[in-house]
């Protein structure tokens, strides 16, 4: 089994800026670390891992910075790791980096046959959730997101539980396959150390969009779809009344008359 | 660029039912449509949905295209992202709106990829740029800590997935009247490796937390499972629904299906009740949109307290009593 699993590198903290100008990321500064849903991921990767046999790939399109994602990501269990930089990348929408991850995922399964890509449910910056979709629809694999559960992964399928609003729903996908997870699929592990040694010593294959074959005119700033034309801290402007009273039980009360006052009930 | 045409929506149906999400969508499409002086149409995909035609033709839509199959009866990516990419390519719509819902996030990421165009994400705002007729789609990010606009300048049309509860629901004209087109279903094309097996409708009895008015969250502060029950209690009397904080769904004291934040779900009810729970920021990214928050807790420091529009300070376990009996 050789499963793909996709990391991003993303803000740690919530405070980050973008330029108010060409409405990218002012990234420096911020600290970074593996998107916490990304994490879910990867440990879903591993389990399958150990499980079938196999091995695990990670994959990042991103600044020479988020080399540190991948070594992270062997930490936690990964055999291999992916890098696509490139400043043709720079400023890709979702389409664009969906274009460029799945062309990347292609060339590894050139090398060697992938059977299952995995993806977060979405990120914590710009938490779209496209990706994983999106990949699957360049690749042309099936695919299935807010995966919550793993029912069984065969020589040939994988059933998998997905979350719906009103309940769950149960599918079954040949490989190759794309998921998405959500976080309640597993609780990932802490890094071992002998994750930590391998992850130092790692490998990582380094990637530009000529490598993996990828168009150009599909790639970056200028040639992808979308656009931030304009970013603004939102207002928030609370008119807050703190509900008096002697006693919590005479509180609770005024709540309920206020509410009322209002309209609310 | 020209010879692309009106404001589509799609209308979600599933197990039988019309999502409400669609009358949201008839609402900001309308408006889109009117700007434009374009048709405002509706899509509809599934199996036995004719029904439906009547309901979206009275809350707003001009024209519905109409693709009913057996093999359209549960959602599988692949097959409903082809059918919408062939319509698409074929009736060429200008804008292209769908719900921000676990099935159109997933459905709308799909279908741009197979048309070759922009989606914006998860948007709670839309609107026509007067000088060149562009959508412009608002979005929280990072937690609901930056709003970002979002444009998509030179492919048609342009989609965006609109996050529930955004638009209030568009109200019926009853005898309204619109155009039917009907879509072949192509079996040969419209396919997936992918089989549905079966749905599993949630253990869970009452109101859906999406559509749920009035919702009552508990928090580290309930401090044990049975404290949901109370806050069950409260809910009924109200007629509302229970959900909760991360800090409780990792206690185990509820099912993660109602973790609203960042990690769980977005609500925007009329009147979010939250029961100890300090109000981080996480949380505070999946119902701050509520038209009224109210906070019950120990701690007048709280960040909540000052996001609330009505604190109460104290027990939740004494508060909540308190309200039940001012309500009998
Ligand atoms: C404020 C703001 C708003 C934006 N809004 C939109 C928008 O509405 N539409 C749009 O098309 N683009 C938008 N973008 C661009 C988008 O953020 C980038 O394309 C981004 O690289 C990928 O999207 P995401 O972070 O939302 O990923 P998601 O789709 O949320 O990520 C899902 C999963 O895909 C995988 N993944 C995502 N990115 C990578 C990566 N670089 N490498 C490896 N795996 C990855 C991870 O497993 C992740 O958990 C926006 C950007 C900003 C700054
Ligand atoms: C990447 C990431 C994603 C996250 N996603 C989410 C998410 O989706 N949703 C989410 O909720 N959190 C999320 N979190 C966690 C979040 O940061 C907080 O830890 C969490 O929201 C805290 O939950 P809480 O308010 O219930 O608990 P606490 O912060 O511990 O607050 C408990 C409150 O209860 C009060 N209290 C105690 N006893 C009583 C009583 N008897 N009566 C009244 N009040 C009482 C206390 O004064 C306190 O204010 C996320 C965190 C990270 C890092």
């Amino acid at each position: 089994m050789h499963i793909v699993a996709c990391v991003k590198q993303t803000p740690k903290s919530d405070q980050v800026k973008v330029d108010p100008v060409t409405g990218c990321l002012l990234r420096s500064g911020a600290a970074s670390a593996m998107n916490p849903f990304d994490e879910y991921a990867l440990e879903e990767a591993v389990i399958l891992k150990e499980q079938l046999g196999g091995k695990v790939s990670v994959i990042t399109m991103g600044p020479p910075q988020a080399e540190a994602v991948l070594r992270d990501s062997v930490a936690r269990g990964a055999d291999e790791a992916f890098q696509l930089g490139d400043m043709a990348f720079a400023g890709s929408d979702t389409w664009s980096t969906s274009y460029a991850l799945a062309k990347g995922i292609e060339k590894i399964d050139a090398e060697q046959k992938v059977d299952i890509v995995i993806c977060g449910k979405q990120t914590n910056d710009s938490d779209t959730g496209h990706i994983g979709p999106q990949i699957s629809a360049w690749l042309k694999w099936p695919n299935a997101a807010f995966v919550k559960r793993i029912i069984c992964a065969t020589e040939n399928f994988v059933r998998v539980e997905r979350l719906t609003e009103d309940g769950s729903e149960i599918l079954e996908m040949p490989y190759p396959c794309v998921i998405s997870v959500v976080k309640d699929i597993n609780q990932p592990r802490v890094r071992s150390v002998k994750g930590r040694l391998a992850a130092k010593r790692v490998q990582i294959t380094k990637w530009t969009a000529d490598d993996i074959g990828a168009d150009k005119s599909k790639l970056g700033v200028k040639n992808c779809p979308t656009n931030v034309v304009k970013s603004f801290v939102p207002k928030r402007e609370v008119c807050s009344v703190t509900v008096s009273g002697v006693t919590a039980q005479e509180r609770g009360a005024k709540l309920v008359a206020l509410l009322k006052e209002n309209n609310c009930l | 660029m020209n010879n692309f045409k009106n404001v589509w929506i799609f209308a979600q149906v599933q197990r039988g039912r019309l999502s409400p999400t669609a009358l949201e969508l008839l609402t900001a499409g309308r408006k889109l449509a009117d700007s434009l002086k374009e048709k405002l149409c509706a899509v509809l995909v599934g199996y036995h949905v004719e029904p439906f035609v009547k309901d979206l033709v009275e809350h707003g839509a001009d024209v519905i295209y109409v693709c009913d199959a057996p093999l359209l009866e549960n959602y599988v990516d692949d097959v409903y992202a082809r059918v919408l990419a062939d319509l698409v390519a074929q009736y060429k719509p200008n804008k292209f709106l769908l719900p921000a819902t676990n099935l159109g996030r997933s459905l709308s990421a799909k279908t741009a990829v197979f048309v070759g165009t922009g989606l914006t994400a998860d948007a709670t705002e839309v609107t026509i740029h007067e000088p060149d007729g562009q959508l412009y789609a608002t979005r929280p990010t990072f937690g609901g800590n930056l709003m970002a606009t979002i444009t998509c300048k030179r492919t048609r049309p342009e989609m965006c997935s609109l996050r529930p509860m955004s638009y209030e629901k568009a109200l019926a004209k009853p005898g309204r009247t619109g155009e039917v087109i009907h879509f072949a279903f192509d079996a040969k094309r419209h396919v997936s490796a992918a089989r549905f097996i079966e749905f599993i409708k949630s253990g869970a009895e009452g109101i859906d937390l999406a559509e749920a008015e009035i919702i009552v969250a508990g928090g580290r502060g309930v401090g044990k499972p049975e404290g949901f029950v109370l806050l069950q209690k409260l809910a009924d009397r109200l007629g509302g629904a229970v959900a909760a904080s991360r800090a409780a769904v990792d206690n185990g004291w509820i099912d993660y299906r109602y973790q609203i934040g960042l990690t769980g779900r977005t609500v925007k009810p009329k009147l979010y009740i939250a029961c100890g729970i300090s109000g981080q920021i996480q949380h505070m990214a999946g119902m701050s949109g509520s038209d009224v928050i109210v906070a019950i807790n120990k701690d007048p420091q709280a960040p909540i307290m000052k996001a609330a529009n009505f604190a109460v300070e104290g027990d939740l376990y004494e508060v909540i009593p308190a309200m039940l009996e001012e309500l009998k």
